[in-house]
């Protein structure tokens, strides 16, 4: 049985409430810490860790920006324990992507009130900045996205984002929920029994459902399933074999920015800044001898078809790889279409629930014959 | 214009297809030369990259060697290596290289004559193909040596 709350507030006035729902819940002692998003003193907005309730007034958890993929924040703060009890305002994404780091070890969530928020999608980092300037807010963006119109002036939200199905968050013990709401309205929906645990002694009882959600919910899910498709299909298109995977790398310079903005690349430390890839002067002269010409800086195709075989299985579709390029590649299709098909392989979905085990970790006597096709 | 020739990479397990190609050799069963063979500890050894390496440096195919299930020396790596190559296959499909220049047999180190049929058999089928697309890609025009590996 859904168990929503409502919270209505007066416009302009959504952070205000959201600040006095978490300020409720660490006077009471449910939680000793919040990470949330946070408008900074100078500009822009960040995750922010707070343990004192009294900053809680600059919180803005619909934010439409990442700035970095929240995964990486939350194993930061989670994956060694630090006797508190956390909440975290994390969106699809990055939840998904938090569930693989915690098969990793690189995560933990036994201290943590994991809050989802639903998400209409995020601005690139420097066009959110703009649009903060021009005083747009979270209210008046997400006023807009409901109405199925995300374009303000001359930005919209990532590409990453229109494809993106999952706009609602799950495997949270509470979500902050705006579609089907309205607009002078958001519901505070609890998922476990945690969830109900903190409502209950933050003091607010359960009261009505939202009643067009699950509509406007499937409404949303099947829109962005067709957009991806579409996309998938066009990237497949014009992105054929190695060449045209060449092509499109063609202007990276191996700056592994990418990766460390991917919130599921996983190693503590990436092979191709190891020694393993610093080579010999001979080396290079040799491969060069080889093909007649070797650009430089090498090993470009080899680093990006590398991370493919290590996280594609994890990929959340999160686009923060496209956004971190410096030379604007557009790598969150690259990554996307093919962990569809080593997802599907697998018959796995990165984040789709804590006990599904990483494809690579298991393996058993009779499966995947075909491979070899040999039967004794 | 003389018929391609295919280079194939073979990453053999030392236990089994290793011993199998040495087996074939002194039981005089010939096979092509097109096969580069690098011996392995075992098949759970060969990392993605070290197959993504030999693809771009111009392998038209790359074949892994390992114990039948169960006949593994470290008990599980050729049921990792399995997996492995389920998942790389799905990535260099993606990008046009074709599941039937990426192989995984299993070969004991009995079965000289298997090694044997699964070299003809492979060298034929990458003869039927050509070159690997990566091999005809832009960049590279006249690819002579196998290099970098
Ligand atoms: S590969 Fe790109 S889209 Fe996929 S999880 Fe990493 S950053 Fe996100
Ligand atoms: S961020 Fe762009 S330039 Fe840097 S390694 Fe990735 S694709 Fe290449
Ligand atoms: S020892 Fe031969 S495959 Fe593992």
């Amino acid at each position: 049985m859904a168990n929503f709350t409502k919270l209505s507030f007066k416009k302009g006035e959504m952070n205000k409430k959201l600040a006095q729902f978490f300020n409720d819940m660490m006077e009471k002692g449910v939680v000793d810490a919040l990470l949330s998003p946070m408008t900074q003193p100078k500009r822009g907005v960040m995750q922010t860790l707070i343990t004192d309730s009294s900053h809680l007034k600059a919180i803005d958890p619909f934010a439409p920006v990442v700035p970095l993929n929240g995964a990486k924040i939350a194993s930061s703060i989670t994956t060694t324990p630090s006797g508190r009890k956390l909440a975290m305002v994390l969106r699809s994404c990055e939840i998904r992507a938090l569930i693989e780091l915690g098969k990793l070890r690189q995560a933990n969530f036994e201290d943590v009130l994991l809050i989802g928020i639903d998400c209409l999608g995020r601005y690139e980092n420097l066009d959110f900045l703009t649009l903060q300037a021009r005083g747009e807010t979270s209210e008046s963006f997400l006023e807009k996205g409901l109405a199925g119109d995300t374009k303000i002036d001359d930005f919209d939200i990532c590409g990453a984002c229109k494809i993106c199905e999952f706009p609602v968050a799950d495997n949270v013990d509470l979500r902050l929920c705006i579609i089907g709401g309205g607009t002078d309205s958001l519901y505070i929906e609890s998922l476990t029994s945690k969830g109900d645990h903190a409502l209950e002694i933050a003091g607010f009882g359960i009261g009505e459902t939202p009643s067009s959600r699950d509509a406007d919910v499937k409404q949303l899910v099947s829109a962005r399933k067709l957009a991806r498709d579409e996309g998938f299909a066009k990237y497949r298109e014009s992105t054929h074999g190695f060449d045209g995977l060449e092509g499109m790398l063609a202007g990276c310079i191996n700056c592994y920015n990418c990766r460390v903005a991917c919130p599921v690349c996983y190693c503590k430390e990436c092979v191709f800044v190891t020694d393993t890839f610093r080579h010999n002067a001979d080396q290079y002269m040799g491969w060069a001898d080889n093909f007649g010409t070797l650009k430089m800086p090498a090993d470009t195709m080899f680093y990006h078809l590398t991370r493919m075989s290590h996280i594609s299985l994890f990929c959340v579709g999160c686009g923060q790889c496209t956004s971190a390029c410096p030379n604007s590649i557009d790598l969150m299709p690259a990554f996307r279409t093919v962990a569809q098909k080593t997802q599907d392989r697998f018959d796995y979905q990165a984040g789709r629930s804590h006990d599904e085990e990483q494809p690579l970790t298991v393996f058993e006597n009779d499966e995947l014959v075909e491979v070899t096709g040999q039967v004794k | 214009m003389s018929e391609f020739e295919p280079k194939i990479v073979g990453f053999f397990c030392n236990w089994c297809t290793f011993t199998a190609a040495d087996l074939a050799g002194t039981s005089r069963l010939s096979y092509p030369s097109n096969i580069k063979i690098i011996r392995m500890m075992c098949s759970g050894m060969v990392d993605p990259k070290y197959v993504l390496k030999a693809f771009l440096n111009g392998a038209d195919g790359v074949l892994i060697g390992g114990c039948w299930p169960g006949d593994c020396h470290y008990i599980n790596g050729n049921l990792k290596a399995r997996r492995r190559v389920a998942m790389l296959t799905e990535i260099l499909k993606e990008y046009g290289i074709d599941e039937q220049r990426f192989w995984l047999r299993w070969i004991a180190a009995s079965e000289g004559t298997m090694l044997r049929d699964v070299a003809n058999e492979m060298t034929d089928k990458l003869k039927q193909l050509g070159p690997s697309p990566f091999n005809l890609s832009s960049n590279r025009k006249d690819l002579t040596a196998m290099g970098g590996l």
